[in-house]
């Protein structure tokens, strides 16, 4: 029998929420005072819950790594956020949307989840504009939208290029409230490092205090997880520099499976590597996708300047390939393509490995201020980054890693495989199947947070409420404590000749490499054995400067690095595991005439669940059974 | 520093050298930085004399090394001010911002109790000036430019969004006469008005909100 139970209420789809609201235990108010949540991470997922939890009267504390909550990474999402509001009036509805989010993940996502975010979605627009978020909006007053990929409808809300920035600060503004009125603690530069289980059940954390290295003990009738996603374990990303697995890959190890490592998302439009000494790569939001055209020369190694190739010569490939969605196709197809001309010989720029992204059409057609009133800080961003004018010259971009779909496997109520271990956002696996839409992170993020954590979690504290707070004294917590101290002392005690950075750039190579845009059976096996060597490489030959009990960036970064080696093995293992094609997830392997991505529904219809066997062991492999009632999955096509 | 490229960015040329002294058994400069995009606020240093280094409206890790010459010294510092305390080398604590935001920088709505989003219009000029105060990303640079260490551009810059919005109406009073006297608390000085903070303010937040600011102070005071 499988372990998993996925939890998904009785019911109609469109039911299930709305029945599951009004039937789901509750905590009465003088009960949760006395309950205690922790939730590790303060971007819209982290941030959102603490806030909410907080007003609700549960007793919260919430850690980040950063020295504010502000500072998550969720503050440079850049286009929009998604709803299903219709304002526009272009036949937008929670169906479409929902739709639209099955078929855009390639169908690997839950129906049922899907359907409660899109329901969800129309009341985080509320909730944002209620807090002050400054939305754009028209000039009779009302909000203005626009369109992202792979739908064809205008269904996303922008706060121009920052809207990642203003709801973040607007959830941020909510904690800062609870934070006056002492409901909330918050824990800025500490990092969990360990997770605390009591009989089974998820009871606390270890966190270290970034500033004076010191451990510290937290005890939590829940912890909710809420830190982001992994892509850095490409090195090369768009996430933050800190941005890192380390606390879901605690949370694996003592028993959360982790449901679709290796579906990983590649951005079609961020600013090409320009050198070894880079340290991350910069996304140049989809949204320019609506007015910008993407192209190559249609002839190879073509080195003539854009602006002197006449518009016969130059191929304007999404257009061409996917006439119904031309350069809106979902990020995935984009990213493909673009390496395929790329593969040709008929990139531009010095590598080669860059497309054009050109705006000239668009500024003839609507004039020069529109385009700077729609894009003007990203059009700075990139001249700032590259020294070049993209209103004179085209964009160059390629392909970068940026999101991760894969995640802690949840059930319905967001909880993992430990009881009272929550994941939340884009730590988790749960919406967006293998490919997610633009615009749709920072709707699950705060989704997750704002309005499904709120109920779902009462149905478990409801049965904590006998249960005291227990002693950060208790033998788990100084076994944790002790375990996590063993292996910082370990790591120190290396001595080694290479640095962490050195050691994150090979894995990244090798991720990049053999599980990236394109992967294949073979590549997979070779790089198995490449990432184990490097994890051995990594512990026996990694220098770390400075003290243990002190300020020691190093130190952290050693950490995240050591658990991003083992991430990456499992990532590899899922990619082999998986032998078909589907969203993100490319297996050379399995492709049509055309070279789209071609599913394999008879035997991979499912959610992989990797559980933790032991240091040394493989992990053993769970499935969740996809069942679609409502959507019936066909090849993918945006022709 | 040799091997520094054109097309580094600041930071990138600091890891370089955090790289070298990590080789050579030495400690490195501590610094905070995270998203490298110019958005998250994490950065935070003083380059030759001026927050974030000489080009206006960029933020340290925006900054590339071609606005540099070649074989130039380069002079780093942190944010110099008594309320942002050193913690390491270039690293400092900013808590005093954190102070201010709890004291009233938000709309006191709880989650799930807001109405259709549509059903308040804000006229679009005003929603874009909203913006434009809302644009801070709290790095702190007004702070380390001004000569009295005033805060008064990062403040005013909340209580410019929330006065220019019709949310941020019931709250107007308190809110303001709350922040200052927090921010006062903190150990952040006076404004004086030499425009400092404009001039380095990575995100051209404007001192007219501080005007605006200054007004919403005095009324509040005056309907006590």
């Amino acid at each position: 029998m499988s372990k998993l139970n996925s939890k998904i209420p009785e019911g109609s789809l469109e039911r299930k929420w709305t029945q599951y609201k009004s039937t789901v235990r509750l905590v009465n108010p003088a009960n949760k005072r006395r309950i205690e949540i922790l939730v590790i991470g303060s971007g819209l997922a982290g941030g959102a819950a603490a806030a909410s939890l907080a007003e609700m009267g549960y007793s919260v504390k919430c850690f980040a790594f950063q020295d504010s909550p502000r500072r998550a990474h969720s503050i440079a999402a850049q286009g929009g956020i998604n709803a299903a509001k219709n304002y526009a009036n272009d036949g937008d509805s929670v169906y479409r949307l929902f739709y639209d989010t099955v078929k855009g993940g390639d169908y690997r996502a839950r129906e049922a989840n899907v359907y409660r975010l899109a329901e969800i979605s129309n009341a985080i627009i509320d909730q944002c504009v209620a807090q002050g978020v400054p939305f754009a909006r028209e000039y009779g007053g009302l909000l203005d939208n626009r369109s992202f990929g792979g739908v064809q409808v205008s269904r996303t809300f922008y706060a121009r290029g920052q809207t990642g920035q203003q709801l973040l600060l607007g959830a941020y503004s909510s904690m800062a409230r609870q934070i006056y009125k002492g409901n909330l603690k918050m824990y800025n530069r500490h990092e969990m490092v360990e997770l605390v289980k009591i009989d089974g059940k998820a009871r606390g954390i270890i966190a270290r205090d970034l500033v004076t290295g010191k451990l510290e003990r937290h005890f939590g009738h829940a912890v909710v997880l809420a830190t982001g996603g992994y892509g850095n374990v490409f090195y090369l990303s768009t996430n933050a520099m800190g941005s890192n697995g380390t606390a879901i890959w605690k949370a694996y190890k003592q028993g959360a499976f982790f449901g679709n490592p290796c579906f990983t998302q590649i951005h079609p439009t961020c600013i090409p590597v320009s050198g070894d000494y880079q340290s991350k790569l910069t996304l140049m939001s989809e949204s320019l996708r609506n007015d910008g055209r993407v192209w190559v020369p249609k002839g190879k190694a073509d080195k003539r300047k854009a602006e002197e190739i006449p518009d016969e010569e130059r191929d304007y490939y999404l257009e061409r390939r996917y006439p119904a969605f031309g350069n809106l196709v979902p990020r995935d197809v984009a990213s493909r393509a673009a390496k395929q001309v790329c593969d040709e010989g008929r990139g531009v720029g010095p590598s080669g490995l860059a497309v054009y992204l050109d705006f000239r059409d668009s500024i003839k057609r609507l004039g020069r201020h529109v385009i700077q009133e729609r894009y003007g800080n990203l059009f700075e961003m990139y001249e700032k980054i590259t020294g070049d004018d993209p209103y004179n010259t085209p964009m160059r971009i390629y392909p970068a890693v940026h999101y991760t779909m894969g995640g802690l496997w949840v059930d319905y109520n967001l909880m993992t495989t430990i009881p009272g271990l929550y994941a939340l956002g884009e730590c988790n696996f749960s919406d967006h199947g293998a490919n997610r839409l633009g615009a749709s992170a920072l709707m699950q993020g705060l989704a997750d947070g704002y309005f499904v954590i709120p109920y779902t979690i009462g149905d478990y504290l409801a049965d904590e409420i006998r249960n005291p707070a227990t002693a950060t004294t208790h033998p788990a917590f100084e076994e944790a404590e002790a375990k996590v101290k063993e292996r910082i002392e370990k790591l120190m005690n290396v001595k080694g000749n290479q640095t962490v950075e050195d050691l994150h750039k090979k894995l990244g190579k090798i991720m990049w490499d053999y599980c990236g845009m394109a992967r294949n059976e073979e590549g997979l096996k070779k790089a198995l054995g490449m990432i184990r060597e490097l994890k051995k490489e990594f512990w026996s030959d990694v220098k770390i400067p400075g003290e243990i009990n002190d300020y020691n960036n190093e130190l952290d970064k050693a950490g995240r690095v050591a658990d991003f080696i083992e991430l990456g093995e499992l990532m590899i293992n899922d990619a082999l595991m998986r032998r078909e094609s589907c969203g993100g997830h490319f297996r050379e392997e399995s492709q049509t005439e055309e070279g789209e991505a071609k599913r394999d529904d008879e035997n991979f219809s499912f959610v992989a669940a990797w559980e933790f066997a032991g240091d040394g062991s493989d992990p053993v492999l769970n499935k969740e059974p996809l069942t679609f009632d409502v959507v019936h999955p066909t090849q993918r096509s945006y022709k | 520093m040799p091997g520094v490229n054109t097309h580094m960015s600041f930071l990138e040329m600091l890891d370089v050298l955090n790289d070298r002294l990590v080789r050579d058994g030495k400690e490195p400069i501590a610094f905070d930085h995270d998203c490298r995009e110019g958005i998250c606020g994490m950065c935070s240093m003083f380059i030759n004399g001026r927050a974030h280094g000489p080009l206006t409206g960029t933020t340290t890790c925006q900054l590339h090394m071609r606005f540099f010459n070649d074989g130039e010294t380069v002079t780093i510092e942190p944010w110099r001010a008594a309320a942002f305390p050193v913690i390491k080398d270039l690293v400092v604590d900013r808590t005093g911002f954190e102070k201010i935001m709890q004291a009233g920088g938000y709309v006191s709505v709880n989650t799930g109790n807001a109405p259709d989003a549509n059903s308040i219009p804000i006229e679009k000029a005003k929603s874009d000036e909203a913006f434009d105060a809302a644009a801070c990303i709290g790095c702190g640079a007004c702070v380390a430019s001004c000569k009295n260490a005033s805060a008064m551009l990062f403040l005013s810059a909340k209580v410019s969004q929330l006065a220019l919005l019709p949310q941020g109406e019931p709250e107007r009073r308190e809110r303001v006469l709350n922040m200052v006297k927090t921010h006062d608390e903190a150990g952040f000085g006076n404004c004086t008005n030499t425009g400092a903070c404009e001039a380095e303010c990575p995100k051209g937040i404007s001192i007219t909100h501080i005007a605006r600011l200054n007004r919403e102070y005095l009324r509040a005071s005056l309907t006590k």
